[in-house]
C-alpha cells in the first residue's frame, strides 16, 4: 500500500494510522452535514473549510518545518496559559482540541468514566496516538483549573513532557501574588525550552500581535449583534476554534477579512437567518473542535447563536493587555493581571462571570441564554445555580443543558431546545 | 375546522382529533415502525391540519405533512385548555419526566426535564415492576397497600434493579419494596418541581398520572393537590391538536 504524503508524515510522527484514518473518515461527512449545508455563508468561511478539509495536514506540516530548524511547539489546553511568551521566544503555541467522542473510549480504559468529556478526549488523543498536534509538540502546558485535569496531566506526563501552571482559586492578594510568580516561572520555562531570551522588545511585539487578533474577535462580536445576524454561530465558533491553534498573524488577517465582509452584510441588512430569528447566547464550558453539537441543534431548530460566553468565545478574546509599556517587569505584571481576569468557574467567588453573561446577553440582544455544561464538570454545573438566579433577576430566560460529546441524548436536547425557543 | 394532534412517544403513540373540544382519541404502542403505526392511526380520519409532538416528531411530521411542536409547549397548552386556572404541569412519560411552570398568559415560563437516564420516568417503574413480576397496575396497587416502605439506595435504574432483586432474595416484603420504588420516582420528580418553582394548581399528565400511588406520593411530597385529567395519556396530543388549530407553531405549512 502506498501512503499519501500526509500519511507518510503522520507515520513518522508515530500516529496510529488505522484509527486516525477512521477519525478522519468520520470527520468529513460530519463537517459536510453541519457546515457545508448552511445557507448564505460568508465567503470568508472558505478559508476555514479549507483548514478543516486538511485539519491534520498543512498546519502540522508548518509545525514540523518550524521544528526542523530547532523551533519549539508548545501545546496548551486552557486560555490561562499566556501564549505571548511562546510567540516572543520564537515558539509556536497550539491549543489542543479534545472535542470528540472518538477518543473517549480509549481514554476510559484508564480514566474513570465519570470524568468530563474534555479530559477524556484529550487524554485519549495521546493514548490512542490520534493527534499530530500532540505528537508535534515539545511541551504540553497544563493548569490546575480543575481537579480532573490536574490528575490527568500527571498521567499524561508519563508519555510526554508536561509543565503545569498553578491557577489560584481566589483573586485576592495572595492569589494574585501566586499567579504573578507562576507567570514569571512560565516565562523562564519557555526561555529554557527555546534557548531564547524573552525581552521587552519581543514580548511587546507578541502582545501587540495577540491583542490585534483579540480586537478583531471583539469586532466580530459586535457585528454579531446585528439583526439579522450576519454569520451563524457555528461559523463564528469555528473561526474561534481554529484561531486557537493557527498562526496569530494569519488569523488576524483572516478574521479582519471576514469582519470586513460581515460589515458589508450588516450595512445591506443581509443575514444567515431571517430578521427576527430567535437569538441565543451560549454560556459555559468550552467547546473544542469538533464539538459543534449544541450550536448545530439550536441553529437547525431555527435559532441563531449570537455569542459564546466561553473559553472558545469571549474568555479567549475579551481582555487586552496594555501596550506601550517599556519595562519588562511591568509588562509581566500587566500580562499576568490580564489572564487573571479570565472568568473561569475555577475561581471562588466568580461573580464577574455573572456580570459578563448579562452584559453579553444585552449587548448581543439575545432573547435567551443556553447554559452549556459538560457532564461531570462540577465547577460549571454548580456555578449554573448562580447563573440561573442572576439571569432570572435580570429577566433573561435561561435553559440549562448538561451533555457530553456522544449523540445519545440528541433527541432530548432537541426537545429542550425546541421548547425553549417556543417559549421565548 | 378539525385538527389532529399526534404524540409520537417512545412507548406509545397518541392521537386526538379536535374541534373546539376532543372529538376522538386513540392510543397505540409505538412498535418498531412508529411511522407506519401513525399512518394506520390516521387512516380514514379526516382533518384539516396536523401537528406532531413527542420524541418521534421530526421523523414523522415531514412524512405526514404535519407541523411540529415540542412536548413541553403541547402539555402547557393542553393543561390550560382543560383547566383554565392551571399554573403548572408534571408529566411523567415513558422515557422522560418534565415539570413545567406556566405564566399567567398560559405560556411556558420555566421547565425541567430529566437527564438522559431513566431515573424518575415511567421506564424506571416498568423495569421495577418486571423485577417484582407484577403488571404496572398491580405494582401501583401493591405500593398503595403497603404499610411501610424500604428506602432504595440508588436512583439509577440499573443499580436499583439489582437492589430490588437482592431485597427479594432477603425475603423483604414486596409491598414495602414497591412503595420504596414509587418514592424514588417521586423524590426525583418533586426535586425538579421545586427547582422549577411550581406552587399550586398543578396538572399531573402523561402515562404516569394513571398510577394512583405516584399521584398520592407527589401530593404528599409537594404538600399540594394535583389534578389528573380524565385521560392523562393523551394531553400532549391534545395540546398539539389545539396548537394546530391556532396555527401558532413553527414549521406550520
Ligand atoms: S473553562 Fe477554565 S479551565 Fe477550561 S479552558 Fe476555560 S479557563 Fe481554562
Ligand atoms: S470542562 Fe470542567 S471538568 Fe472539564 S476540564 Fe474544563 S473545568 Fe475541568
Amino acid at each position: 500500500m502506498t501512503l499519501t504524503a500526509n500519511e507518510q508524515m503522520w507515520k513518522e510522527m508515530g500516529i496510529d494510522l488505522e484509527s486516525h484514518g477512521q477519525l478522519m473518515n468520520a470527520l468529513g461527512p460530519i463537517y459536510g452535514e453541519i457546515y457545508l449545508s448552511q445557507q448564505n455563508r460568508p465567503q470568508g468561511m472558505g478559508f476555514y473549510d479549507f483548514v478543516v478539509g486538511d485539519i491534520h495536514g498543512i498546519r502540522v506540516k508548518e509545525l514540523r518545518e518550524h521544528s526542523k530548524d530547532g523551533g519549539k511547539v508548545v501545546a496548551t489546553y486552557c486560555v490561562f496559559v499566556p501564549e505571548e511568551f511562546c510567540w516572543a521566544a520564537g515558539a509556536i503555541p497550539v491549543s489542543l482540541c479534545a472535542g470528540t467522542q472518538f477518543s473517549v473510549p480509549v481514554a476510559e480504559e484508564v480514566l474513570p468514566r465519570n470524568t468530563c468529556a474534555l479530559i477524556k478526549s484529550s487524554y485519549g488523543f495521546k493514548l490512542g496516538r490520534l493527534c499530530p498536534y500532540v505528537q508535534a509538540s515539545h511541551l504540553i502546558v497544563g493548569e490546575t483549573t480543575c481537579d480532573g485535569k490536574k490528575k490527568m496531566f500527571e498521567l499524561l506526563a508519563e508519555q510526554q513532557p508536561v509543565y503545569v501552571m498553578e491557577v489560584p482559586n481566589k483573586r485576592g492578594t495572595a492569589g494574585r501574588a501566586l499567579w504573578q510568580q507562576e507567570v514569571r516561572d512560565f516565562k523562564a520555562k519557555i526561555e529554557e525550552l527555546t534557548g531564547n531570551e524573552i525581552t521587552a522588545e519581543n514580548l511587546g511585539e507578541a502582545i501587540k500581535k495577540v491583542n490585534a487578533r483579540r480586537r478583531e474577535f471583539r469586532r466580530l462580536s459586535v457585528l454579531r449583534s446585528a439583526d439579522p445576524a450576519p454569520i451563524s454561530g457555528k461559523d463564528a465558533l469555528l473561526a474561534t476554534q481554529v484561531s486557537m491553534y493557527d498562526d496569530v498573524e494569519r488569523q488576524t488577517q483572516m478574521i479582519t477579512a471576514l469582519n470586513d465582509e460581515l460589515e458589508e452584510r450588516v450595512k445591506k441588512g443581509e443575514g444567515v437567518a431571517p430578521k427576527g430569528a430567535k437569538r441565543i447566547l451560549i454560556s459555559g464550558s468550552p467547546m473544542a473542535i469538533p464539538n459543534w453539537k449544541l450550536h448545530h441543534i439550536a441553529e437547525s431548530a431555527g435559532a441563531v447563536i449570537v455569542g459564546e460566553e466561553s473559553c472558545t468565545g469571549s474568555r479567549f478574546y475579551n481582555e487586552l493587555i496594555p501596550e506601550g509599556i517599556g519595562y519588562l517587569e511591568d509588562m509581566l505584571t500587566a500580562l499576568a493581571d490580564r489572564y487573571l481576569k479570565t472568568n473561569c468557574a475555577c475561581f471562588t467567588p466568580n461573580t464577574e462571570r455573572l456580570d459578563d453573561i448579562i452584559k453579553m446577553a444585552r449587548d448581543l440582544k439575545a432573547d435567551g441564554v443556553i447554559h452549556y455544561n459538560l457532564q461531570f464538570c462540577h465547577t460549571y454545573a454548580n456555578e449554573a445555580v448562580q447563573v440561573d438566579r442572576a439571569l432570572a433577576e435580570a429577566g433573561i430566560p435561561l435553559l440549562r443543558v448538561e451533555t457530553d460529546y456522544s449523540d445519545e441524548d440528541a433527541g432530548q436536547l432537541k426537545t429542550r431546545i425546541d421548547a425553549f425557543l417556543e417559549m421565548l | 375546522m378539525t385538527t389532529a394532534g399526534l404524540d409520537v412517544g417512545s412507548r406509545t403513540i397518541k392521537l386526538v382529533l379536535f374541534d373546539n373540544g376532543i372529538l376522538s382519541s386513540a392510543v397505540t404502542d409505538s412498535g418498531l415502525k412508529p411511522l407506519e403505526r401513525c399512518r394506520r392511526l390516521l387512516h380514514n380520519k379526516s382533518f384539516d391540519k396536523l401537528t406532531v409532538t413527542g420524541y418521534g416528531r421530526d421523523l414523522v411530521a415531514p412524512e405526514l405533512s404535519g407541523a411540529t411542536i415540542s412536548e413541553i409547549s403541547a402539555q402547557a397548552v393542553a393543561a390550560r385548555f382543560l383547566y383554565p386556572d392551571s399554573a403548572g404541569v408534571i408529566d411523567i412519560g415513558g422515557q422522560d419526566s418534565k415539570v413545567i411552570r406556566l405564566n399567567p398568559g398560559g405560556g411556558v415560563s420555566k421547565f425541567e426535564m430529566n437527564d438522559r437516564c431513566a431515573a424518575g420516568t415511567g421506564k424506571f417503574l416498568e423495569i421495577m415492576a418486571r423485577a417484582l413480576e407484577l403488571s404496572i397496575d398491580e405494582f401501583a396497587q401493591t405500593a398503595l397497600d403497603a404499610e411501610r416502605s424500604v428506602t432504595l439506595n440508588s436512583l439509577c435504574t440499573v443499580f436499583a434493579e439489582s437492589e430490588v432483586v437482592s431485597l427479594i432474595n432477603k425475603g423483604e416484603d414486596a409491598h414495602a419494596i414497591a412503595l420504596g420504588l414509587h418514592q424514588s420516582v417521586t423524590t426525583r420528580v418533586a426535586g425538579m418541581a421545586r427547582r422549577v418553582g411550581v406552587s399550586d394548581r398543578l396538572v399531573f399528565a402523561g402515562g404516569g398520572a394513571r398510577n394512583p400511588c405516584l399521584r398520592r406520593l407527589l401530593e404528599e411530597r409537594l404538600g399540594l393537590s394535583v389534578t389528573v385529567p380524565e385521560e392523562p395519556q393523551i394531553t400532549a396530543a391534545l395540546g398539539a391538536a389545539i396548537i394546530a388549530a391556532s396555527g401558532k407553531n413553527q414549521g406550520e405549512q
